[in-house]
């Protein structure tokens, strides 16, 4: 018996050691200072247990709290679990282990080294890729051990030009010619840089004109992808200002009502994807969230039309023909409608949140990011303005409106209810401009004085693409966001807006009516 | 657009028969001006500092009021407006003869209403971060000059602790106070050994709402294998947008940190803060900082603007220090005489709210602590650098070579505020 003890005993006090390692460096995780906690997540990482992994990542993501008697717990949706024996525990009273960037970035390439081994190849390929991104001379042995048992081929080749990045620093010159070649056919910005460090203080002349040359293909490549980014960059400007320009190109294009509050309208929208995404926050799972925004859409349009309708009836109906006080009333209407804003939601910006689905981007080549919510906006933009373009065409709404704008006795002969109409067309402008400021939200602010900062473009839009053309407005807004982006990294952004004011002024001396002016009696009447 | 606000019964009834005995009314009553604007463009960040100089006002009166008497807050607003501050100052002190204002927000519209303070003699307190290089006799600066925020937080990024920066990026808005402040850090950092090549400063309009290009060249900027920061100074509206290009374009804290000197809690309020962790902000306060008077105050604020989510933040601090050190001045003054209070100002100590003790110098500056934080998912900025001892402003920046000369003290021998040589010789 005595024997069985003594036996249990020591086997207690050797088999646990390993463990015991284990718990003390995750108990040092919660170290005072920072420096003493990137020595525990280096330990931690240096053991090769399996349980470190989840408690490095929840640590980075926020997630690994401490209590007041040092027990280390896990939080998860689900609750909180003890972070050594995985046991439910109450998170009463726990603190989250605070986290900086240089403790952030230490925890990022521990997960990485361990997840080169994992056995998943897509919890491989992200390790791989963060390793990429900062390889250090530590992690070379590894990375070398993993490289000779990867079997995927996309593993295989990040691998090796992390590694080639960190042979630009080896000592043997042959090891370094060998990773310039392999960084040559590279379009990475990064590896760019690393080689043009490298080229500072490299003495082997063979070695030296490959890297010259290596770098100056890079420049190239990265060259032509720079021309390609600032052409999405310009067409998504662009498309941007055209969906903030589409209901003024018809309140303002269509019916000729200069409406000063056109920004406005947008930023009730704004605000109506405000109140749509508080509605769902509580109301409904937090699992529906991402479906605020289709939602919001429709709403959007519906609240703005109906405030569309009342200004008309209540105010410029009154005005037609006397342009200067349209101008007047309605700018004192934005004023208004600010005020009114800032009294309901306070005169702080409010958050609304990208739902995921919107939120980060895909990266291309060369660093070059194609972001979600440019490429829906740009979408959404085109969808709205073929939708307008299909109601006017082809509905009796459509041929009411024309019909009204352009010789209204007649239309009025004819047994159109002109006023109705008038309303409508007003409503429709702005609740086009409630959409934009839907999509616009996911952007910018949403703040009272949201559609202050939309108005001018969308009139200089509409002026430039020439008044009642709705191809017009779309020719000008493209090209207005292209010229803007093209001359942008040359003149800097300020001197930029300048210059394409400059522009539209020269442009309009020499075509009053825009690029593409309406032909017909409307125009001069 | 005046709002004048009575505290007590009594009080209304003076106030009404103000055009009778405005004399008598100015026996009853002390009445201090609030100069912040209520709508415009710049409501979003000046309504807040509004309602916190109307809680002090109550909080004075419960206990008593000052020198025996109830203060009375006069609120006006110059409707983001900076011609319409310096009316709107001219009102305050000449109409209303208040004995203090407390107010403005942007360097320009301090600097539209400096002449009014000055002709009139009256008192100005000032509770924003600002670009330095001024010492006005009729303004106390309770915010932080550039050595109390931008100096240590890019001390803080050369650090190890910071990530030792090598590659910095200092963008801003186009007007005074970026660029002031970028003409410090340029000489600062070239004064630290950093390259003319490894500086890149960038301008951008006001309310500038499309950061593609910017961004992509900062990730470009970044790349060149040398660890790099972004050192913002851009101005309210600009930040959701920036940092929302930021996330998506998948730059992250721990690659390329943006340190930003206009960006706290109320502001983190209107940003999704999920993809922004890590971002750093350099302040003299944080409402996430643990003590008593922090606790007191959040407490306080959130009973007074009956709003549990209400957030604090530095300019706040900036103006509840103003206040209290006021208070005290002229209960040590006796009277809310201009002159005798300035005097009773020097030296005036009032506990910080993150502990400590903030000092008025006599360059109308203030001692105070820095605090590095880094942005939670919550909202709110976490300490992860603080400066041992408070920091002394310096009002003028000894890295402007023409500025290094100048000095600031309102006391004898040099009673000046951009003086290379004491007005009395010893």
């Amino acid at each position: 018996m005595k024997i069985l003890i003594l036996a249990l005993l020591a086997f207690l006090a050797c088999a646990p050691a390993r463990a015991d390692e284990f718990s003390d460096a995750v108990r040092a995780l919660n170290a005072d200072n920072f420096a003493d906690k990137i020595a525990a997540v280096e330990t931690l990482a240096g053991l090769g247990d399996g349980r470190a992994a989840t408690i490095l990542e929840a640590m980075s993501d926020g997630n690994l709290l401490a209590t007041k008697d040092g027990a280390i717990l896990i939080q998860r949706a689900s609750g909180f679990t003890d972070a050594l024996t995985q046991a439910p525990a109450s998170g009463e009273g726990a603190e989250p282990i605070t986290v900086n960037n240089r403790l952030r970035g230490a925890l990022r390439g521990a997960v990485g080294r361990l997840g080169l081994f994992s056995p998943d190849a897509e919890l491989r390929k992200r390790a791989a890729e963060s390793v990429l991104t900062s390889p250090t001379p530590e992690s070379a042995g590894m990375m070398r051990r993993a490289l000779a048992n990867e079997t995927v081929p996309e593993v295989r080749t990040l691998l090796a030009l992390a590694l080639a990045n960190l042979d630009l620093a080896d000592e043997d010159p042959a090891r370094r010619r060998a990773a310039v070649a392999a960084l040559r056919d590279s379009s990475d910005p990064l590896s760019r840089g690393r080689l043009q460090a490298m080229l500072e203080n490299e003495t082997d002349s063979e070695v030296r004109a490959a890297a010259e040359k290596a770098v100056s293909e890079i420049n190239f490549r990265l060259s032509l992808v720079s021309i390609g980014a600032n052409i999405f960059q310009g067409l998504s400007l662009g498309s941007v200002m055209l969906l903030a320009a589409i209901g003024l190109a018809v309140t303002f294009g269509v019916m000729g009502v200069i409406n000063m509050a056109h920004g406005e309208m947008i930023m009730l929208g704004a605000y109506t994807a405000f109140v749509v995404q508080e509605l769902f926050r509580a109301f409904l799972p937090p699992g529906l969230i991402g479906w605020y925004l289709p939602v919001a859409v429709p709403v959007a349009f519906v609240v703005t039309f109906l405030v569309g309708v009342a200004l008309e009836r209540s105010v410029i109906r009154f005005l037609y023909g006397r342009p200067l006080e349209t101008m007047l009333a309605t700018w004192g209407i934005s004023l208004m409608l600010q005020q009114l804003v800032r009294s309901i939601f306070g005169a702080s910006n409010r958050e609304v949140a990208n739902p995921d689905w919107m939120t980060g981007g895909v990266d291309l080549i060369g660093g070059f990011t194609l972001t979600y919510n440019r490429v829906v906006i740009i979408i959404f933009c085109m969808a709205v303005l073929g939708a307008l373009a299909a109601l006017l065409r082809w509905s009796s709404f459509g041929l009411h409106m024309r019909a009204v704008t352009q010789n209204r006795p007649m239309a009025s002969a004819m047994g159109i209810p002109t006023g109705r109409i008038d309303a409508a067309t007003f409503g429709l402008g702005s609740g086009i401009a409630g959409m934009a400021g839907v999509a616009l939200s996911q952007i910018g602010n949403v703040s009272p004085n949201l559609g202050q900062g939309y108005i001018v473009d969308s009139f200089m839009v509409v002026v430039f693409g020439g008044v009642g053309s709705l191809w017009g407005t779309l020719v000008g807004a493209l090209s207005l966001g292209l010229v803007n982006k093209i001359l942008e990294p040359y003149a800097g952004a300020m001197l930029g807006k300048i210059l394409v004011l400059v522009v539209i002024i020269l442009f309009i001396q020499k075509r009053p009516r825009g690029l593409f002016a309406l032909k017909g009696r409307s125009v001069e009447s | 657009m005046k709002f004048v606000r009575a505290f007590g019964a009594g009080l209304l009834a003076a106030a009404s028969l103000l055009p009778f005995s405005s004399a008598q009314a100015a026996e009853d009553t002390i009445k201090v001006g609030v100069l912040h604007s209520l709508s415009g463009t710049m409501a979003i960040s000046e309504t807040t500092l509004k309602d916190t100089v109307l809680m002090m006002v109550d909080d004075i009166n419960k206990k008593g009021g000052l020198l025996g008497k109830k203060v009375e807050a006069v609120v006006v607003d110059p409707a983001s407006n900076w011609p319409l501050f310096a009316e709107k100052a001219r009102e305050l002190l000449e109409k209303e003869k208040v004995a203090a204002v407390f107010g403005c927000w942007t360097s320009v519209s301090r600097k539209s209403v400096l002449p009014v303070f000055e002709q009139l003699n009256g008192m100005l307190f000032y509770p924003v971060q600002y670009e330095g290089e001024e010492s006005s006799r009729n303004v106390f600066y309770t915010g932080a000059a550039p050595n109390q925020q931008a100096i240590p937080a890019v001390d803080y990024l050369m650090s190890k602790d910071g990530g030792e920066v090598k590659r910095w990026v200092l963008a801003g808005t186009d007007y005074v106070y970026p660029r002031t402040t970028n003409k410090i850090l340029e000489a600062y950092l070239k004064s630290k050994g950093v390259k003319a090549e490894d500086i890149m400063i960038n301008y951008t309009p006001f309310g500038h709402n499309d950061w593609q290009t910017i961004v992509a060249d900062i990730k470009k900027f970044g790349a060149a294998g040398k660890k790099t920061a972004v050192v913002s100074t851009i101005n309210g509206d600009a930040n959701v947008p920036f940092y929302k290009e930021l996330a998506n374009q998948g730059i992250k804290a721990d690659q390329i940190p943006v340190v930003a000197f206009s960006v706290g809690e109320e502001e983190l309020a209107g940003i999704d803060t999920k993809n922004l962790v890590g971002h750093l902000a350099a302040w003299n306060y944080f409402m996430s900082v643990k003590a008593p008077e922090n606790d007191a105050f959040i407490a306080q604020w959130k009973g007074f603007i009956k709003n549990p989510k209400r957030v604090t933040n530095d300019p706040m601090e900036a103006t509840y220090i103003g206040f209290k050190m006021w208070t005290q001045a002229v209960q040590q003054a006796g009277t809310t005489n201009v002159d005798a209070v300035r005097q009773a100002m020097y030296g005036q100590k009032v506990k910080n709210l993150t502990g400590g003790t903030a000092v008025m110098n006599t360059n109308h500056h203030l001692s105070k602590p820095v605090l590095i934080g880094e942005i939670q998912a919550n909202g709110q900025l976490q300490t992860v650098w603080k400066t041992k001892d408070v920091i002394k402003a310096d009002a003028w920046s000894p890295y402007i070579p023409e500025s290094a000369k100048l000095k600031a003290d309102w006391t004898f021998p040099w009673v000046c505020g951009n003086c290379a040589e004491p007005k009395f010789k010893m």
